[in-house]
């Protein structure tokens, strides 16, 4: 397996002085589904951001196949919590969003676009607009709005975070599904430990405040997930892993203060 | 309906207590015409032409005005609120500008134009620029970052940002500074009327005035109201037809 994704030693210092993420190393294999976990605040966001090339590391670098990643582009697509769409586009018109940028041709664009609408679930509502539609539904239009555009991997800051429960497991089995299907390489980060355990092929465990990596685990859950896996004795076996390590970042963290 | 009704009975009750004043006989006819004067006077000042001519004069002032100062005010408004380097040069002397009084300025535009159309273009270009610049550059600062971060990963740049993103999630509140706007270029059109021009309402009002002619100047006035209603009512039907997806807060 190719590496996909290498980030060498990447740190990121705001203002001169509040360190978000510090010496973070990671790589991502072509085709992987991997997470990252950590509490709130420790600096996910940041490192998402940096390598989607939205924000400027201070030091370290990101290399995308083997080549130094400078600023945004369609190769890494993105993924985000406030599903971001166009309001004044219908869902069609959204997921060709990326494709217009390239001046894809009109027909191949609507081609493309049925496509992806339908491998995430949403025939029908081509001519919705986002406004219409509920919360998992604008999700779904923004993981096919970023699929039609084929980046080499998907870059999901905490996706469903803003979904209830139910929701938020039904899509996780979509995108457990989706990846299996196309092969897209996922980058995913996520505070709940549930949902790092339930996706990941392989999980990154951050510290607190200023963000490093604490730990990678490997996931032992079979190659299908769905929400029986939540109740396998290896997912809780790696859940409390998780937990316990997590658990340890708090009591330190109340231990600084 | 209920609404209507009431937006209906605020004019009713001004053109009742303008009823009592009048033909109670408490007002003098020189100080304030009574209502059946002033459509007396409107109906004569139609059929002369008088009355549309002015309309039409007037009106054409404003438009050519303001509409100089929305292609002027768009992409210097908008670079403005995304250009930090654009906002630092050019900012301060919008800021300084906006506070000269445009009645101030009147004597330089008459020095330097004359007393033909572009100087009356110009009065009201001046008016609404500078507040048009930095409206547009408060609506556009506005935009949702998080979009603009979302097309950037989709591969749009430069000015495919401004083009498929910024300007379209823009435009809602761009139509409203448009509407805002075009109302203050009646005030500076009048201006501009009152002191070197030889028709359009503003003048119309103006030269009554010398006669003692109030009813001339409640005809002018009243048409300046009626214009601008029938304007702000185009406004908000093409701010619902140039962006129907847009979620307006309503009022209860």
């Amino acid at each position: 397996m190719a590496t996909k994704l290498q980030v060498n030693n990447l740190t990121k210092i705001y203002d001169g002085d509040v360190t978000a993420i510090d010496n973070v190393s990671l790589q991502v294999e072509e085709s992987e589904f991997v997470m990252i976990v950590g509490p709130s605040g420790c600096g996910k966001t940041t490192l998402i951001n940096m390598i989607g090339g939205l924000v400027e590391p201070t030091s370290g670098e990101i290399l995308l196949d083997g080549a130094k990643v400078n600023g945004p582009g369609p190769d890494r697509g993105m993924v985000f919590q406030g599903y971001s769409l166009f309001p004044w586009l219908s869902v069609q018109k959204n997921v060709e969003f990326g494709l217009k940028m390239k001046n894809v041709p009109k027909e191949e664009r609507a081609k493309k676009a049925a496509e992806y609408i339908k491998l995430v679930g949403l025939e029908g509502f081509e001519n919705a607009l986002p406004k219409q539609l509920s919360g998992g539904m604008k999700q779904r239009v923004a993981i096919a709005r970023t699929l039609a555009n084929e980046p080499q991997m998907l870059l999901m800051d905490e996706p469903f975070g803003a979904l209830d429960a139910q929701t938020r497991v039904v899509m996780q089995e979509l995108l457990s599904d989706i990846s299996a299907k196309t092969h897209t390489t996922i980058l995913f980060i996520t505070h709940d430990i549930d949902e790092a355990v339930l996706l990941g092929d392989r999980i990154y465990v951050m510290s607190r405040r200023p963000g490093t990596i604490r730990d990678v685990i490997t996931s032992k859950l079979p190659a299908v997930r769905n929400h029986d896996c939540l109740v396998l004795p290896e997912f809780l076996e790696t859940k409390k892993k998780i937990m316990d390590m997590l658990w340890q970042e708090s009591q330190d963290a109340a231990m600084d203060r | 309906m209920k609404n209507r009704f009431l937006s209906l009975l605020c004019f009713f009750i001004i053109i009742g207590a303008w009823c009592i004043a009048t033909f109670g006989g408490f007002v003098s006819e020189i100080f304030l015409p009574s209502p059946l004067g002033v459509i007396k006077k409107m109906i004569e000042l139609a059929k002369e032409g008088d009355l549309w001519n002015s309309c039409y004069s007037s009106t054409r002032r404003v438009m050519v005005g303001w509409i100089w100062s929305v292609v002027f005010a768009l992409p210097i408004g908008m670079l403005m609120a995304r250009s930090k380097k654009f906002s630092a040069f050019i900012q301060p002397i919008i800021e300084f500008a906006r506070y000269l009084p445009v009645v101030a300025l009147v004597p330089l535009t008459l020095l330097y134009m004359g007393i033909d159309e572009s100087q009356k273009y110009m009065i009201i270009f001046l008016g609404t620029f500078f507040q048009l610049v930095l409206m547009v550059c408060d609506t556009v600062s506005s935009v949702d970052q998080n979009m603009i971060n979302a097309a950037r990963t989709l591969g749009a740049k430069g000015f495919q940002i401004y083009k498929e993103v910024i300007f379209p999630a823009a435009l809602p509140g761009l139509m409203d500074d448009f509407r805002m706007t075009i109302g203050w270029a009646w005030t500076y059109l009048v201006v501009a009327e009152m002191v070197a021009a030889s028709d359009g309402l503003g003048y119309m009002i103006l030269r009554s005035q010398r006669y003692l002619a109030t009813d001339t100047i409640f005809s002018g006035l009243i048409m300046i109201g009626l214009i601008g209603l029938v304007t702000d009512f185009l406004f908000r039907i093409l701010s619902r037809l140039v962006a129907p997806w847009a979620e307006r807060l309503e009022a209860k």
